[in-house]
């Protein structure tokens, strides 16, 4: 368990919020703060990973600093998820990883980097810089066999340090676990997780890159999401076509894998810079300071799986191919490495938290006295 | 140092004095109607918006439900409530002039930046009346304050007027402090918009003594009632009690100025008050609480040190909004009064003989119900029951003030009136400056914003229609 500090400033602005409460149609954190009269740390935990950081509660807050309350909602929920998450991770000896993870995002795509690239200059039959092409082609500068080897373990580590995560953040938060398998509450809460539902503060958007509301950074998300889910599914199908079908990548432009994986990836690349450009122009008094290598690492490792997966697609047919894919293959595997342990775990969490938050509603909906 | 000199400003067509709700209306209208408009706001921009800044409704006519309001509310029933609070202190033609302007001017807000949300939670009894402003006030003056710079308003922060030049009825110009020095402002017509004095200390003190010292101020420290006192002392009616203001129990921990809707506390049904005597002195259970939630700064305010101090006990804790300052707490009833530091058998003995007199019956917060007090002197009307489950908890009490009602007098075209009743030929006023022509005592939730939009409204397209003809 973790949050000292952060826990403490969380208890102390919470508390100044529900005695206000004016905030309370931004978003889910405030009906949700309002079902307690104090906060257990378990609790600010849960509201700390609801909150969408939409920052309709900074500009609306008139107690901001210069105000001595100088309540500061979003960058005290910030602080503390984050700490939040140092506290999920699994297993308990990597949540270091969590403190300098700008650092160790840019250090594992490097130390990543240098390994695929000995890798391949050492694997390739013909050297590295020399044109491949036709089935296989890909397999004839990294083994295939090494590279299935390599990512199912990568995979299988990372899904398992995520569920692991995942049952920390229930009882870290005191969730009941048959509550959130509950059918319904998973239906509601992912559904808001799907829509951003709390990015869209009451229906006008969210207070991004400045006071101004606007629809543009849940719809940069919205391109990174379901751009993420296009490229995941093109990896699926992928898969599906060489050990199913026995078709191996790479494959021509008209395939699905081909147009899923260029539409993931176009529309990734996309976002991502959109978000990167307003995270660059973003007021800074709301942000948590502190998170910010983890959010440039997160976001950076992504873009650069994306571009060099990009590149790769579109220069597989020249000399370049053989440096392209082991950059790919480097960044995709730092990528998959870091996943438990980046900002990447926000959505597992915030998905969770609109799941308990569903679940509460609900019951408060049936109870309103209760 | 050197002496302030004043320098030759600027001019334009309308002055805007003030920087809140009322304030932001007019300038807005005034520039809509192709007047050059400049907003003077004292404070820094950081804490803009006087006491609109702490809002978090209005009220206004309507037919229909929107997406924010349900129901309908209409003229008649908007003026019996306002005929009840008021006990009838109100002029009726601005009155309903207001309430009339108030029809759909949640559309008009909503075209200049406004945003509203449906009350959730707390707010439900005001669902029909009153639309929330999504965020509070301080959302709605930054989106007003967005659209009044779009449309051209110069917005000057921390330059506060001093002084008016009136001659013969007619605004010349206004005497303004502002980045050191003093500056004169022409301006063909003038809006004052500066609120009350409640943040003006030795004001309070001319009507309350040295009693004010210990009065909280729960808006805004730059509503000092400069303007208004100038606009008295250059001949303009008074209208409005002024010894009189709108008070409320605050917590006694509650920041001097600025802490806003927080500092309110709403245990005082729900347990006893005693002053720092250990002595009760007022019925706590005479009527609903948002009924009797303003007689209160005033009660507290009559107590030996303008304090006091609400004790309940554990039964009691969770029935009331969540308070911002957490209550001493004591495991039995001396512990907690000699927390307070008071009089630790006077307080026993006042529980005590409080307890015995309570009668058996149904307890219901949610009416008036037959749990009292019987030959208790106070008595406790309803939902009294005895201070018996530990820990027991306290809330230390102080007087804080809302507004005051001391105006200016107004025509229905927001011409601030002199005192032979004519009206200034070029000087208007909208807000709480004028609130009392229409709130000659009482209160009603959300008329505040209310009288100062329409007013405010009202004050901007008069004062551009006449400069611009
Ligand atoms: C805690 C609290 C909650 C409230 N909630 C509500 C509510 O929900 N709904 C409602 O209708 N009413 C509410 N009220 C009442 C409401 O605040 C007022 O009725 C309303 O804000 C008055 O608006 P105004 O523009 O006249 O004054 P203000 O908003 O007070 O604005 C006055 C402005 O004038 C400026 N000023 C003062 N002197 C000078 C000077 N000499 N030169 C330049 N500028 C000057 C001040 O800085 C300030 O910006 C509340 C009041 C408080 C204290
Ligand atoms: S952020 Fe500020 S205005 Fe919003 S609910 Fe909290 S204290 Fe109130
Ligand atoms: S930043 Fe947005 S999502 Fe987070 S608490 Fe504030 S209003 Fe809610």
């Amino acid at each position: 368990m973790s949050g000292g500090e952060p826990l403490r400033e969380a208890e102390r602005v919470m508390t100044i919020c529900n005695a206000c409460r004016y905030c309370e149609g931004f978003c889910a954190v405030f009906p949700a703060m309002e079902l307690r009269r104090t906060f257990t740390a378990a609790d600010l935990r849960y509201l700390a990973n609801l909150c969408h950081n939409c920052r309709g509660c900074w500009y609306a807050c008139q107690y901001a600093p210069p105000h001595e309350f100088a309540v500061n909602v979003p960058r005290a929920l910030a602080e503390l998820r984050r700490a939040s998450w140092r506290g999920f991770a699994r297993p308990k000896g990597l949540a270091g990883l969590f403190t300098r993870n700008g650092r160790t995002v840019g250090a594992a795509g490097l130390i990543a980097a240098a390994v695929f690239l000995l890798w391949a200059a050492f694997s390739a039959a013909d050297g590295l810089w020399v044109r491949q092409e036709g089935a296989g082609a890909f397999y004839r500068m990294i083994p295939y066999g090494a590279m299935v080897g390599v990512f199912s373990a990568l995979a299988l580590a990372a899904l398992g340090a995520l569920g692991a995560g995942l049952i920390s953040f229930l009882r870290q938060t005191g969730t009941r676990t048959r509550e959130f398998f509950a059918l319904k509450n998973q239906r509601r809460g992912l559904l808001d997780a799907l829509r951003l539902t709390y990015l869209e503060g009451g229906g006008h958007g969210c207070n991004y890159p400045d006071e101004r509301f606007r629809h543009g950074r849940r719809r940069l998300h919205h391109l990174v999401f379901y751009g993420f889910l296009a490229a995941l599914a093109s990896t699926t199908v992928a898969a599906f076509y060489d050990h199913g079908l026995g078709l191996p990548a790479p494959y021509p432009w008209g395939s699905l894998p081909v147009l899923l994986g260029l539409g993931g990836g176009l529309a990734m690349t996309a976002g991502l810079a959109g978000l990167l450009y307003l995270k660059a122009r973003m007021d800074r008094e709301p942000a948590d300071e502190g998170g910010r290598g983890m959010e440039l690492g997160f976001l950076g490792l992504l873009l650069a799986v994306n571009v060099t997966g990009l590149l790769l697609l579109f220069l597989r047919a020249t000399a370049a191919m053989g440096l392209l894919l082991a950059l790919h293959l480097a960044a995709v595997a730092a990528f998959f490495a870091l996943l438990p342990y980046s900002k990447f775990v926000h959505a597992l969490y915030r998905w969770a938290a609109l799941v308990k938050n569903a679940a509460e509603q609900s019951a408060a909906e049936r109870d309103p006295a209760g | 140092m050197s002496r302030t000199h004043v320098s030759q400003g600027d001019s334009c067509d309308v002055l805007v004095i003030g920087g809140g709700n009322a304030a932001l209306c007019a300038a807005m209208s005034a520039a809509e109607a192709g007047a050059r408009v400049i907003l003077l706001e004292s404070s820094p921009k950081a804490f803009r918006g006087g006491n609109s800044r702490h809002t978090r409704n209005l009220r206004f006519l309507h037919r229909k439900p929107t997406p924010y309001l349900q129901g309908a509310y209409l003229e008649e029933e908007f003026w019996d409530d306002l005929v009840l609070v008021t006990g009838g202190k109100t002029t009726e033609a601005l009155a309903r002039l207001v309430i009339r302007g108030s029809e759909d001017v949640g559309a008009w807000m909503e075209a200049h930046g406004a945003k509203f949300q449906p009350p959730l939670r707390g707010t439900l009894h005001l669902a029909r009346t009153n639309a929330h402003f999504l965020g509070g006030g301080k959302a709605l003056v930054n989106a007003y304050y967005a659209t009044a710079a779009r449309l051209g308003v110069e917005i000057r922060y921390e330059a506060e007027a001093v002084d008016l030049e009136i001659e013969n009825g007619r605004f010349r110009a206004a005497l303004v402090r502002e980045q050191g020095g003093e500056r004169r402002i022409a301006a063909a017509a003038c809006v004052c918009a500066a609120g009350g004095f409640q943040a003006d200390l030795a004001w309070l003190k001319e009507i309350w003594g040295e009693a004010a010292e210990r009065f909280v101020i729960r808006g805004s420290p730059y509503d000092t009632g400069r303007v208004l006192r100038t606009l008295l002392a250059r001949g303009a009616k008074a209208v409005g009690d002024p010894r009189q203001c709108h008070a409320v129990a605050v917590d006694g921990r509650a920041p001097r100025y600025d802490g806003g809707i927080v500092t309110r506390l709403d245990c005082i049904p729900f347990g006893i008050v005693v002053n720092r005597e250990g002595k009760r002195f007022y019925d706590e259970g005479e009527n609903f609480w948002p009924k009797r939630y303003a007689i209160w700064g005033r009660l507290v305010a009559g107590q030996p040190g303008q304090e006091a101090f609400c004790l309940i006990d554990a039964k009691a804790l969770s029935l009331f909004m969540p308070s911002v300052f957490p209550p001493l707490e004591g495991r039995t009833i001396g512990e907690l009064a000699r927390r307070f530091g008071l009089p630790v058998r006077a307080v026993e003995e006042t529980v005590a003989a409080f307890n015995r007199a309570v009668r058996p019956g149904n307890f219901d917060p949610a009416s008036l119900d037959d749990c009292r007090t019987e030959s208790l002197e106070p008595p406790k009307s309803h939902w009294a029951r005895p201070l018996d489950t530990p820990p027991f908890y306290g809330y230390p009490l102080r007087p804080g003030i809302t507004f005051t009602y001391l105006g200016v007098g107004v025509d229905e075209t927001a011409h601030v009136l002199g005192e032979d009743g004519r009206p200034f030929e070029n000087l208007f006023a909208a807000g709480e400056i004028m609130s009392g022509n229409i709130l000659g005592q009482g209160y009603m939730a959300g008329f505040g914003m209310t009288i100062g939009t329409v007013f405010g409204r009202i004050a901007g397209r008069e004062a551009a229609r006449h400069v611009r003809g």
